[in-house]
């Protein structure tokens, strides 16, 4: 029987990026994926003709630089493309665009507030300052703040420096940041409803929560963390959607001689004398190695695949009550030709633009009522993106891909599964509501992928679908994530780890997990190091 | 149907059409969302027009605030730093305002028009902040940028031109003076302002009568060389005034990211415009605080040895690159009009002392290749630029 260093389980971005660092380092690995895809939730396929879907996630930012530099992803066929902007479409047939160009999404703020448009720029500053002091602690290992280790002591003076040094008013700025609800956070700079709106929308993407939940205000900073090529914020789209990401790493990985399996779920974690001894496959194989890392979210990996008698007690029921919670459905639509927002004029560079149907923090809050009801919104939140339109490659010319991202969805309709009629009248619901701002949307439709958090958890082993891997609450973040005392990347159990988006930073397309348990592994195992750095910014 | 977007493109001033006809360059540069010029013809040409004969800028896109009401003034005292009791109506102030922590916010002059009524005019946008401010106050903030049509008539023979054009009581106008003129029904402002440290106007109007205005004006000067001027040929005329450009030798406070990057009054040698005596305006007690223990920064002028224009250049205290920059070089120019190396700096206290000596280090690119000089540099008090005539009332006629 072949012998690995280390097993990786679970072929998503994380997964992949872990294991390309471990490979790096000259480790024997092997990536174990259950489906016959990789990707997990950065993937995209093709399900209908010749479109292809970006059928997760399909817009990219948080993707750390330092990673796509460092495993040189750009020879493995990545290829990011900046995109802007974005628009509200009003009840009333007008809208609201958000500009790229920053004078002309001036004029059009002032349109509807001048005040708000003057405002937008303290707002921006204030916000980037909470990003960069979130950015510099994304390639890092939050330190554990109980321990007297020299590494914590030290990372915790650097988290200690970094927040001094933004001054007292900051600092308070800071901590109140951090556990606000996203609409006080707005209403504290804007005063137009739909420009609040507009921007409220990144607080609760992939969230089980509503505007006014405290701790929104951070999952807008988590979207806005990002960049494309230094400009910070900015997103953009994989050439061939957000599967070449997961390709680019899996090539890299693959070129430092790591095997990747598919269809190769695992059973089971094994465990002997208080150690990982490998996996055993549902289909029966066992493959043993000193390290085996989880690239599943925490619920899974302890809940799913481990013994419960292999943990201890306490942190088994910190992940039993782990919030993970499915909220967000998708729709990716092949269209027979381009959608006619009669709204904005034909040729707007507001086409090329994140699109949304809801204009009122109302009607932001009652899409939430449904969610908490135990349903699917009536009237819910979309962000949708025709990526075509820049990307020749995912559809035959002048046949274009619609990714039309739903908030709220939720895992179970009233605590019981979905019926497929369900599925198809929530689908039914949001092509409605775009059919309502779009007259020939409905007619264009050839086909339909609709997925609800059950058929997110389903193909791709997402616990409810969530997908952050985990609510993105100050509870669930930094060294409490996933659970206090095992925020290092190192499960309870020796030689075991984990590196998905249960873990610090968190979810999004930014394999900084991925890449922070393979420096911690590689730190254990005495081996070099082949994790990059922060690229720093001062 | 469709509704129609935003202009799209940059906004046009409405003295546009003019300024299109004469331009040769087709040098333009986006400024707070309005096309402004680079320079028209010649930007070397344009510079001495200004300390020549006359050069006309365009000050549209300016930002432009009314404030009106009964507690105008109270509120103006509170927000900016110097004490606006003194400005009476008729005169206009150079002022500085701040956050809470002494920060500049920004920069900007204030007119005081008439009794419960001002208009402050700044480089960025702070309808929000002036808003936020007005609590209490019985005031109303109305942004008035594309109300208001600005021109600055700047140059040695300015004030010629302006009594061509027959301006009455236009010689009695002491620098920093405003007054008011009907110009063909409207009102026409005229302030003893603006950004080049020489005899000059800034004229401002309502914009139906703009075109009006300018071909007035370039009908009076004819004969005493007036020239349209770009962003350029002004930026120059600033540096050798020693005059502060916001984003350049200071950012707005409440724009900026990165601690540590923001200056306050006294690093900006503004402590003039400081009152302490008031008990009350934004960031005093900060500012109070900054006094008693020493600032961190100190804004120079500097007066470079030779003729290599220190532009970015790192300062250090010693010639001898052993020892860490002490600050850099904000805005840099050889001075064509004093025959001048100059440069504004910012240096850590407590180095910069008037009279000091510290070395610029300066590279310059000839014929593709690259050299370096440590050049060295005297801290001076003055502008490099103060003509007796920006001072004179009435001036003469040059
Ligand atoms: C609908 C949707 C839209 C999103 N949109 C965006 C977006 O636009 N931009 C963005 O940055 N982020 C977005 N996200 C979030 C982002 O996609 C995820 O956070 C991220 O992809 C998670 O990556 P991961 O590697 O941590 O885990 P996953 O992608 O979940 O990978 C886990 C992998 O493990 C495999 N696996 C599970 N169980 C087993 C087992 N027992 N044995 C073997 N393999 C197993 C799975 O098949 C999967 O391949 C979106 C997510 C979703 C669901």
């Amino acid at each position: 029987m072949k012998t690995y260093d280390a097993i990786v389980v679970g072929a998503g971005h994380n997964g992949l990026a872990n294991a390309a660092f471990l490979a790096k380092a000259g480790l024997n690995v092997v990536c174990v994926e259950k489906n016959d895809y990789i990707g997990g939730a950065t993937v995209s396929r093709n399900l209908y003709e010749d479109w292809t879907y970006s059928n997760c996630s399909y817009v990219c930012s948080l993707l750390r630089p330092e990673i796509y530099r460092s495993l040189e992803l750009h020879r493995h066929g990545l290829q990011v493309t900046p995109y802007g902007g974005g628009v509200t479409f009003l009840q009333d047939g007008g809208y609201y665009g958000n500009y790229h160009d920053s004078e002309v999404a001036y004029r059009e703020k002032a349109r509807f507030s001048r005040h708000d448009a003057d405002a937008y720029e303290r707002y921006s500053s204030d916000t980037m300052r909470q990003c960069r002091f979130i950015r510099d602690f994304l390639l890092r290992t939050p330190p554990d703040p109980t321990s007297f280790k020299p590494k914590d002591i030290i990372e915790l003076v650097h988290l200690g420096a970094k927040f001094m040094e933004m001054g007292e008013d900051r600092m308070y700025e800071t901590i109140r940041f951090w556990t606000m609800s996203v609409a006080e956070y707005l209403d504290e700079y804007f005063e137009s409803d739909v420009i609040k709106t507009a921007l409220s929308g990144s607080g609760i993407i992939g969230t089980a929560l509503g505007i006014h939940s405290p701790g929104t205000a951070y999952v807008l900073l988590h979207h806005y963390m990002g960049e494309v090529d230094g400009n910070a914020g900015a997103w953009g789209f994989a050439r061939g959607g957000m599967g070449a990401v997961a390709k680019a790493l899996a090539g890299a990985y693959q070129s430092y001689g790591g095997e990747l399996r598919t269809e190769s779920g695992v059973a089971q974690i094994v465990v002997k004398n208080g150690r990982v001894k490998g996996v055993a496959l549902e289909n029966g194989e066992e493959i043993d190695a000193p390290v085996v890392v989880s690239a599943m979210d925490v619920k899974r990996t302890f809940l799913k695949c481990m013994d419960k008698n292999d943990l201890p007690e306490a942190f088994h029921n910190r992940v039993k009550n782990f919030k993970i919670r499915g909220s967000s459905g998708k729709l990716n639509i092949a269209l027979d030709g381009l959608p006619e927002f009669p709204a904005i004029p034909k040729g707007s560079t507001l086409y090329h633009s994140d699109m949304h149907t809801v204009d009122s923090m109302e009607r932001m809050e009652r899409a939430y009522d449904d969610w908490k009801a135990g349903t699917w919104s009536k009237d819910p939140y979309v962000d949708m993106l025709i990526p075509t339109l820049v990307d020749p490659t995912m559809a035959p010319p002048g046949k274009h891909f619609m990714s039309v991202f739903v908030q709220y969805c939720p895992y179970e309709i009233e605590g019981r599964r979905w019926t497929p009629e369900e599925r198809d009248a929530f689908g039914k619901t949001v092509i409605d509501q775009i059919g309502n701002h779009s007259p020939n949307f409905k007619d264009l439709i050839r086909h339909v992928e609709v997925r609800t958090p059950q058929d997110i958890e389903d193909d791709i082993g997402i616990t409810e679908g969530n997908i952050f891997h985990g609510e993105l609450t100050m509870d669930q973040l930094l060294f409490n994530r996933p659970v206090p005392g095992y925020a290092q990347y190192r499960g309870p159990v020796g030689g075991l780890y984990m590196c998905a988006s249960s873990a610090h930073p968190g979810g999004g397309v930014m394999a900084a997990p991925g890449a922070n348990a393979a420096r911690e592994i590689l730190s254990d195992l005495k081996r070099r190091n082949t994790v990059p750095e922060n690229f720093g910014d001062d | 149907m469709s509704n129609a977007e935003v202009e799209q493109r940059m906004l046009r001033s409405p003295f546009y059409p003019r300024q299109a006809e004469l331009d040769m360059l087709s040098a333009w540069h986006g400024w707070k969302g309005y096309q402004a010029a680079d320079a028209f013809y010649c930007e070397d040409m344009e510079y001495f027009a200004i300390r020549n004969s006359t050069g006309v800028f365009d000050l549209t896109p300016m930002t432009k605030y009314r404030i009106t009401g009964t507690d105008a003034l109270e509120y103006m005292d509170r927000l900016v730093t110097r004490d606006m009791r003194k400005v009476q109506p008729g005169r206009v102030a150079y002022a500085v305002w701040c956050d809470d922590q002494g920060q500049v916010i920004d920069d900007g002059t204030i007119f005081h028009l008439r009794d419960n009524e001002y208009r402050l005019c700044s480089q960025e946008r702070h309808l929000d902040w002036l808003t936020a401010a007005a609590i209490g106050f019985d005031v109303a903030v109305t942004e008035e940028t594309a109300d208001v049509a600005g021109l600055a008539v700047q140059g040695p023979t300015s004030f010629s031109v302006l009594s061509n054009m027959g301006i009455k009581g236009i010689g009695e106008l002491k620098p920093f003076g405003l007054m008011h003129a009907d110009f063909r029904g409207s009102e026409l402002m005229i302030s003893r302002t603006g950004f080049t440290g020489d005899l000059g106007y800034e004229l401002w109007i309502e914009p139906g009568k703009a075109i009006d205005l300018w071909d007035a004006l370039f009908e009076a000067g004819k004969l005493h060389g007036i020239r349209a001027i770009g962003t350029h040929a002004l930026n120059l005329a600033r540096i050798e005034a020693g005059y502060l450009q916001a984003g350049n030798e200071f950012l707005p406070a409440d724009l900026t990211v990165r601690p540590g990057r923001t200056r306050s009054p006294l690093e900006l040698g503004l402590e003039w415009l400081v009152d302490f005596k008031k008990p009350n305006f934004n960031g005093r007690r900060a500012l109070a605080e900054e006094k008693r223990r020493g600032s961190r920064w100190r804004l120079v002028k500097l007066d470079i040895e030779g003729n290599k224009a220190a532009h970015n250049s790192y300062i250090f205290a010693k010639a001898k690159r052993n020892r860490a920059a002490i600050g850099f070089v904000t805005s840099a120019a050889w001075s064509p009009v004093c025959k001048q190396n100059i440069a504004i700096g910012t240096v850590r206290a407590p180095h910069g002392a008037v009279g000091d000596s510290v070395w610029v280090e300066v590279y310059y690119q000839r014929e593709m290749h690259w050299s370096r000089v440590m050049a060295r540099a005297t801290v001076v008090d003055k502008p490099f630029w103060f003509p007796p005539r920006r001072g004179a009332t009435p001036p003469g006629p040059y």
